[in-house]
């Protein structure tokens, strides 16, 4: 045990809208929040898959997008200071002899709480792994989804394949490191940054990267070293040595780790609950939005939220099983005025 | 009217489609294997098939919305389109599609 434990009321994995509007929920009711998502900022899909389309079906909204909910999500919970940990994702969760929780991350950090409320929607964002066959033994080895270090790609043989933001900066950065770089899309368009399109040009143009028009066909190498990168292209297979292999093919969820917990699922994919606190088949533990079920679930934001508000009544019995729960309003009792820091 | 859709298997299914409706809700009602996480709103590209090439002209072609979202499959090929963009109507009766690996719901744990 290193004793830098964050010891807390409730773990929220999951900063999607639901995640954040189940802060407000518990900090009403005097539960701290600690909330972790893997992504790099609140929003979950709102801000990862649809930031600046517009979402119609959020009460009292005739119209808001994505990152204008997490905006005012974010503004709303702001007088109950929970914090955040992104970038990380839960991995391990331990249910200790007093009927708490001991939460690990990827990341190294350990939590210890009362009670933990999954609001992981689709699940985690995790890269798209191309359909090569064999790639499995490659990654993190010669074929990387992301750049941590960039002195791992120094002299290398570099393919790079995809067409948005990601393919185009790590080619603008690691040509210079590179021994030598080629970029792969299927079309001989971007749909990133035109600055970005336009310097990847001019380098194509001083001979100092390759671009092909193709997709991965398959890998050479052994003992997960990459060798060669052969590509399906018009003019049929091409063969391009390569040591490392950068396949920037965005993002999907999978369930991931919570799927071990020894929770009861449903179809293997969500998580099941009862619909008067929303909890799992392992007490204290929670589960509201996305990626819960129960008869008549509906993926619905709207539906995250009166989850969470349910969820919270019983999560306050749980940390603070002797108190009496007053049910109050905000627009009538001064106590919850004085929390929300308008009274 | 009817799709026919063969799914990451090699089944083939006739299923019967509303006007209307996307082809991504006709399949996904029907239960087949699609993920269409994003639920039709062409922003992640995990409602991906691969339409018959004697369908192919009778489609509207691809918006540059949904050609960017392609980009993100990596099993695409000329044939590719996401479902979620394939409006049901009278001339798309007896539409053939095949289900990409990339539309696959995750795998039982």
């Amino acid at each position: 045990m290193s004793g830098n434990e964050i010891v807390t009321d409730v773990v929220i994995i999951g900063a999607g809208p639901v995640g954040l509007f189940a802060v407000f929920e518990l900090g009403l009711v005097d539960l701290k929040c600690h909330v972790i998502d893997i992504l790099d900022r609140p929003g979950g899909q709102c801000a990862e898959l649809y930031p600046e389309k517009p979402i119609y079906d959020i009460p009292a909204f005739p119209e808001i997008s994505g990152q204008g909910l997490t905006d005012n999500l974010m503004k709303q919970i702001q007088p109950f200071g929970a914090e955040f940990h992104f970038n990380q994702m839960v991995t391990n969760c331990e249910k200790l002899e007093d009927g708490s929780f001991r939460v690990t991350t990827d990341a190294d950090e350990v939590f210890l709480t009362k009670v933990i409320v999954v609001a992981a929607g689709g699940g985690s964002f995790q890269p798209k792994r191309p359909p090569v066959e064999d790639v499995e033994q490659y990654e993190n080895k010669s074929v990387f989804y992301a750049v941590r270090k960039m002195d791992d790609f120094r002299d290398q043989d570099l393919v790079i394949v995809g067409g948005g933001d990601s393919a185009l900066d790590w080619t603008l950065n690691l040509e210079p490191l590179a021994r030598s770089l080629t970029l792969v899309h299927r079309r001989d368009q971007f749909r990133g940054h035109a600055d970005s399109v336009n310097k990847m040009r001019a380098l194509v143009e001083e001979g100092k990267i390759n671009f092909i028009t193709g997709q991965l066909g398959r890998l050479e190498g052994e003992n997960g070293q990459l060798t060669e990168v052969y590509l399906k292209t018009a003019g049929g297979e091409l063969g391009v040595p390569a040591t490392r292999l950068l396949p920037f093919f965005g993002l999907t969820m999978k369930l991931g780790p919570v799927a071990d917990w020894g929770l009861d699922l449903h179809e293997n994919a969500l998580i099941k609950v009862d619909t008067e606190r929303f909890e799992t088949s392992v007490p204290g533990i929670f589960a509201i939005g996305d990626i819960n079920w129960y008869p008549g679930k509906l993926k619905l934001i709207l539906s995250g939220f009166h989850e969470g508000a349910l969820m919270s009544q019983a999560a306050k019995r749980i940390v603070h099983p002797d108190e009496k729960i007053v049910f109050q309003y905000t627009t009538s009792s001064s106590k919850l005025q004085k929390k929300l820091g308008v009274a | 009217m009817r799709i026919f859709v063969t799914d990451q298997d090699g089944t083939e299914h006739e299923l019967e489609a509303l006007e209307g409706w996307r082809v991504m809700e006709v399949i996904r009602d029907w239960g087949l294997n699609i993920k269409a996480e994003c639920g039709g709103s062409c922003a992640c590209a995990t409602c991906h098939v691969f339409v018959d090439p004697e369908w192919q002209d009778k489609l509207n072609p691809p918006t540059d919305e949904e050609e960017d979202m392609l980009d993100s499959v990596a099993d695409y090929e000329a044939n590719s389109r996401l479902s979620c963009q394939i409006l049901m109507s009278e001339e798309l009766d007896g539409l053939r599609v095949t289900l990409a690996d990339s539309a696959r719901q995750e795998e039982a744990a």
